[in-house]
């Protein structure tokens, strides 16, 4: 695919239907044996579009998701066997969706949140679900039997709303970015008690200085991209012993990396980290920018360079973007003026 | 909700004679400022304008780069009713120009005790999308945008 030649962003498909805002994404992570890559986007309109890539490479949408959330769904989240989609939304809900007979039925409501839920993320296992809210609180679910969901901690701490929940790719170990400028790392201490073990503030470890909008974990898990209204992207790393992946023991250990600055005019609401280690940033001034690590500093310690910037990808504000699981060269973003875009990396990245 | 008004004697002015105002292609602070100065104050039943929460001043647009700042002043350093005049003036201005604009809305310098909370409020578009959903909240901000006297232009 390579040709060499410098690096380009390519839009590829256009995908029309929403009638609000696009807010959120989600590849599927395990769209079955044969199957070709399925996003699911969420937004405004109350609704969650499904979309398939047909064998002639044509997009379609293939499924709607309405008539269960009576306001906006803010974000969506599939499970790690690609078999359920959580979707959280400003109705104060998240719902559970399972496709079977050739439909997404919603199979659980969760219910709890004093207002809006704005992030659901599903745990390495599948096993655990967290959930946030404009109530300052983290919710964690366990996942039972029979579509059953027990909340088995309600994580206070954050002194305004919650943004959005991340867990860890390896580790029980959640992330959850805040209003209040802050970002804490979440752990149990092996007994079923969560405790926030870190919080990363802008006086005790350079960190924000304004509302944090979004959280990215590189595959390996020993790094981790935000993403702020200060306009900055921060990339943190943590020295734990991934290898003993069994309590939350240690994960107070993330430290400041990196700052990205100067690239983005307005709020930064979305950073996503790929398998091939580059970090997409969407944003409020419309463009899409693309980093990787300078390896050619080694001496100096690692630093972040732009690849390249792409300035209007978008009509308006871009709310998301996601790496595809499957491909890791095809980016897809949501944006507010209600598209969302499919669009390829090309050409020589690394240099 | 709070109960009694935040400012029960605001000071009223007149409202001005229009200012001639060409038609032209390019949009200016005027043509913004036209669009939301009749909007309602949602405790009076006075214009934003007649209560000098806004002014021309209060409005600068730079078309080139498609941004749209106002900067409002409430009428008294404790009020309350600041996020619902900030809902009021960007759901007008959502209504009424292209939606790639990008709007920066803000109060004046040192006009509330609460300065950088409003503003931060005001600016943060999920909580405005989701205040916007709220159904009486909602109603507030419609009341204060038809009740308004549009009719100059």
């Amino acid at each position: 695919m390579d040709g060499g030649g410098a690096a380009e962003l390519r839009e590829t498909h256009r995908l029309t239907g929403h009638a609000d805002r696009a807010w959120s994404l989600a590849w599927n992570p395990n769209p079955g044996a044969g199957a070709g890559p399925v996003l699911a986007s969420c937004g405004g309109d109350k609704t969650v579009r499904i979309w398939k890539r047909a064998p002639d490479g044509v997009w379609d949408c293939s499924d709607v998701l309405d008539g269960v959330h009576e306001r906006t769904v803010r974000s969506c989240a599939w499970s790690p066997d690609g078999k359920l989609l959580a979707t959280a939304s400003f109705d104060g809900t998240t719902a559970i969706w399972e496709y079977s007979g050739g439909d997404f039925e919603c199979v659980a409501t969760l219910e709890g949140h004093d207002n809006e839920v704005k992030s659901v993320s599903w745990s390495q296992s599948g096993s655990l679900l967290a959930t946030c809210s404009r109530d300052k609180a983290v919710w964690i679910w366990e996942v039972q039997p029979g579509n059953e969901h027990e909340c088995v901690a309600v994580l206070q701490g954050h002194t305004q709303d919650v943004k959005m929940v991340q867990w860890h790719p390896i580790l029980n170990v959640l992330v959850s970015v805040s209003y209040d400028n802050t970002i804490r790392v979440w752990a149990d201490d092996g007994d079923d008690d969560w405790h926030c073990v870190q919080t990363l503030t802008e006086a005790g470890n350079s960190g924000h200085s304004s509302t944090v909008w979004s959280v990215s974990f590189n595959q390996k898990g020993d790094r981790m991209v935000t993403c702020s209204d200060d306009c900055t992207l921060k990339i943190w790393d943590t020295s734990v012993d991934l290898s003993q992946p069994t309590t939350g023991e240690g994960h107070e250990s993330w430290q400041h990396l990196s700052t990205l600055s100067g690239y983005h005019g307005r709020t930064i609401f979305s950073a996503h980290w790929s398998s091939e280690d580059i970090i997409a940033s969407g944003a409020g001034d419309d463009a899409i920018c693309l980093f990787t690590e300078e390896k050619s500093t080694m001496v100096e310690g690692p630093s972040y360079r732009l690849i390249l910037k792409k300035e209007k990808a978008h009509d308006m504000d871009i709310n998301c973007v996601r790496w595809c699981p499957q491909d890791p060269r095809v980016l897809a973003s949501a944006s507010d003026d209600g598209t969302v875009k499919l669009w390829e990396l090309r050409g020589n990245v690394l240099d | 909700m709070t109960v009694g008004m935040i400012n029960a004697n605001p000071v009223v002015h007149e409202r001005p004679e229009r200012a001639a105002h060409p038609a032209h292609a390019a949009l200016d602070a005027l043509d913004v400022f036209d669009t939301v100065r009749d909007i309602k104050d949602p405790e009076h039943p006075y214009s934003l304008e007649q209560l000098s929460v806004l002014s021309q001043e209060s409005v600068s647009v730079d078309e080139k780069l498609g941004h749209i700042q106002i900067t409002f002043t409430p009428t008294v350093q404790h009020c309350s009713m600041a996020t619902v005049i900030g809902l009021c003036l960007r759901l007008k201005l959502m209504q009424n120009f292209p939606p790639h604009f990008k709007i920066d809305i803000k109060v004046a310098p040192g006009s509330l005790a609460n300065e950088e909370s409003v503003n931060k409020q005001l600016n943060d578009k999920e909580r405005v999308a989701a205040a916007l959903e709220n159904p009486n909240l909602r109603q507030l901000v419609d009341d204060c945008l038809c009740s308004d006297h549009s009719s100059s232009y």
